[in-house]
């Protein structure tokens, strides 16, 4: 069902700020839907239009950076909402690795389901690789996810992520549902034991 | 057993197994869903050929695209009309419940559920939104998911997940009088920032907790995930007791006995040694207004917009967003700040108390809604509606110049009729403040309480409430 995870490589797509929220990510409207199909396209909507009105350029619309299949990011992104639907818009333009300082829990929860590894590397870190890809928007960058660093060009920096979640990508095992539906009998048994499940009778 | 917190007990008490990538594979006791994030989970199941195997453990409700208006159906909205029916289809063909507009349960999900008496101390609950954190009120480890995990619990009732820390969050003294459980979470969100609770749950205790009502202890728990952290509860006691007993699905009969027995069991022991302690005096907390584009830019109505200098240097590009978004300056007073949509609703504050509250400033009052303001009330489910009606309370909305609406989540997200235009700015009771939260890209939010949100309808700007509940008579419009 899943694939191991473990190198994620490719050119890469710069986005500073800080607490970059899911609403920001996909505005709220294009929830409207019944698939995740179709939302790559919507991805940073609002921030998109508002600087293009401003004769300014969002990265997603940057050449430079188009085909970028990396995302650098600085704190707290993918605060907000639970909506997978976020990463699912992020996945669909191209992103198969996200680099940051830190994530909202959610957000990498539904990352890791989706089989999207989000590393964490220190604030200083996430600025300098923004300011190699901004100077050479077509060096590659890469997750290591065995080695625990990010690379481009001639730098290499630590990146992290919890252990669990890291297994999961490295063994192919961060699709869990395989594994939470094979133990069904063991569900059954803990079920059983919890007195409001039986009512408390 | 004794020096162990709410948190862990509960976790252990639903582990089923250690999966091999080391996290936990848990049993979710309740199983929340809506229209938005479960449809792509159900095609996940589809796909695969699975079941459902607890499907009495799921319930589902409609609330984020439900007009407030007219609810007829068809709906206007196509795209809405399609989750309507997507959702229909999913729960019948799967044998889920499902409460359905005039049923008079239907609401938003985070409402529903504890006034139906779903939601029990002790439960682990689980719900494709992230507000989902408001269930801990009750003692329940309550927390938001993805589709993916929605599928997950769908497919097998449990989660594979990792233990949270757990940092207490004690709150002792009184609120002063026009201070309200909005302000004190948002107080405490102000002091500890919008992501300081990754990687937490918060356990919310002290004396100022004990005090509030279930309804009070919601609003709190509900923007705990605003904090950052994932859940956020309080040991139940008798209040919560009190509160359950008599609700449609909470236990009856002698089972009532045996579950409050357990419900005590169940909570922190009075030596449980958490992972971090913060304190706070709620003699402290003001009227709490936020002033910028994360629920953590808060400030008390009593003071001025903070300079970005009192905040850490890597804040600083945020705060200066958050001015230019906004249109607000460093030093400026938040009170007088003009308005013109006033919204009280939502999962944070559209409960019947906080209708009450409105009610009350808005009759102490005594004046009708500033020309310039729209003003709108949602409650938050057909039950408190029915409620709110039954008392009077609609008749006060609509005799002062606000609308009074059907239960769903309205403009608090705005996937539905209801939402900003341009650069309008609202005062809300709902919990994010975000850039284009409320349906216009460029809108801009100021959370409160819904008391303040009421009296900054009436005035056309926010106004510290403490001056309408001090002199009720001196502020009457002629
Ligand atoms: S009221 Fe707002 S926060 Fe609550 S569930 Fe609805 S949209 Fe989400």
């Amino acid at each position: 069902m899943s694939s191991v995870v473990s190198l994620v490589s490719g050119r890469a797509l710069p986005l500073r700020g800080n607490d970059i929220d899911t609403d920001r990510i996909i505005p709220a409207r294009f929830l409207r839907c019944v698939t995740f199909d179709g939302l790559g396209q919507f991805a940073f909507e609002d921030d998109r239009k508002q600087l293009t009105a401003q004769s300014k350029t969002h990265p997603f619309d940057d050449r430079r950076f188009a085909g970028a299949s990396v995302l650098v990011v600085n704190s707290n992104f993918g605060c907000g909402s639970s909506r997978e639907h976020a990463p699912q818009a992020i996945a669909k333009w191209g992103i198969r690795g996200i680099v940051g300082v830190s994530f909202s829990e959610i957000f990498f929860g539904n990352c890791v389901a989706m089989g999207l590894p989000c590393l964490r590397v220190s604030a200083a870190d996430a600025e300098a690789l923004q300011g190699d890809i901004e100077r050479d928007p077509a060096a590659d960058v890469t997750l290591d996810l065995a080695k625990g660093e990010v690379r481009c060009g001639k730098r290499s920096v630590p990146a992290t992520m919890a252990e669990g979640p890291r297994k999961q990508f490295l063994t192919g095992q961060w699709d869990a549902l395989g594994q939470l539906v094979s133990g069904i009998d063991e569900v059954r048994a803990a079920a059983k034991k919890l007195p409001y499940v039986g009512g408390f009778a | 057993m004794s020096s162990r917190t709410l948190f862990d007990k509960v976790w252990d008490l639903h582990a089923v197994r250690a999966l091999p990538s080391g996290q936990t594979q848990l049993f979710i006791g309740l199983h929340l869903i809506h229209e938005v994030t479960s449809p792509q989970a159900f095609a996940m199941l589809r796909e695969r050929g699975l079941k459902v195997p607890f499907p009495e453990r799921t319930v589902a409700t409609v609330d984020h695209i439900v007009p407030t208006e007219d609810q007829s159906r068809p709906y206007a909205d196509t795209l809405a009309e399609e989750m309507m029916v997507a959702i229909e289809t999913n729960c019948r063909e799967f044998g889920i419940r499902l409460f359905q507009p005039g049923s008079g349960k239907q609401g938003v999900v985070h409402i529903i559920a504890p006034e139906q008496g779903l939601t029990l101390p002790g439960m682990t609950v689980a719900c494709g939104d992230s507000h989902t954190a408001t269930h801990g009120a009750f003692g329940a480890i309550a927390f938001g998911i993805g589709t993916s995990q929605v599928r997950d619990v769908l497919a097998s009732q449990t989660l594979s997940m990792s233990r949270l820390k757990v940092r207490k969050i004690q709150v002792d003294g009184a609120l002063r009088p026009g201070v309200y459980a909005k302000d004190l979470i948002l107080h405490v969100l102000r002091h500890l920032t919008a992501k300081g609770g990754v990687g937490f749950a918060y356990e919310f205790a002290g004396s100022t907790i004990d005090a509030l009502s279930m309804e009070e202890r919601m609003t709190v728990c509900n923007m705990a995930i605003e904090g950052g952290a994932r859940c956020g509860y309080v040991n139940p006691d008798q209040t919560t007791f009190a509160y359950l007993k008599g609700r449609e699905h909470a236990p009856s009969g002698p089972a009532w006995e045996r579950a409050v027995a357990w419900w005590k069991q169940v909570a922190s022991g009075p030596d449980a040694q958490f992972d971090d302690v913060r304190t706070f005096r709620a003699e402290d907390i003001e009227p709490t207004v936020t002033w910028g584009i994360s629920p953590d830019h808060g400030v008390g109505v009593g003071e001025t917009i903070p300079a970005k200098e009192s905040f850490t240097q890597d804040e600083w590009a945020t705060i200066e967003e958050a001015y230019q978004y906004m249109d607000l300056k460093a030093g400026q007073r938040i009170a007088g700040v003009a308005i013109d949509v006033a919204f009280i609703g939502s999962c944070t504050n559209g409960r019947l108390s906080d209708l009450r509250e409105a009610a009350r400033v808005i009759t102490a009052h005594g004046g009708t809604v500033a020309k310039s303001v729209k003003a709108f009330i949602v409650p938050g489910s057909e039950a408190v509606k029915i409620a709110a009606e039954a008392e009077g309370l609609d008749k006060v909305f609509v005799a002062h110049g606000f609308e009074w609406r059907n239960a769903g989540c309205s403009m608090c997200l705005a996937m539905n009729p209801d939402k900003l235009q341009g650069r309008q700015v609202s005062a809300s009771s709902s919990n994010r403040n975000f850039k284009g939260r409320q349906g216009s890209p460029a809108g801009r939010t100021l959370l409160m309480s819904p008391a303040m949100v009421a009296v900054a309808a009436l005035e056309g700007k926010v106004t510290d409430v403490r001056t309408v509940l001090q002199a009720p008579a001196a502020k009457a419009k002629a």
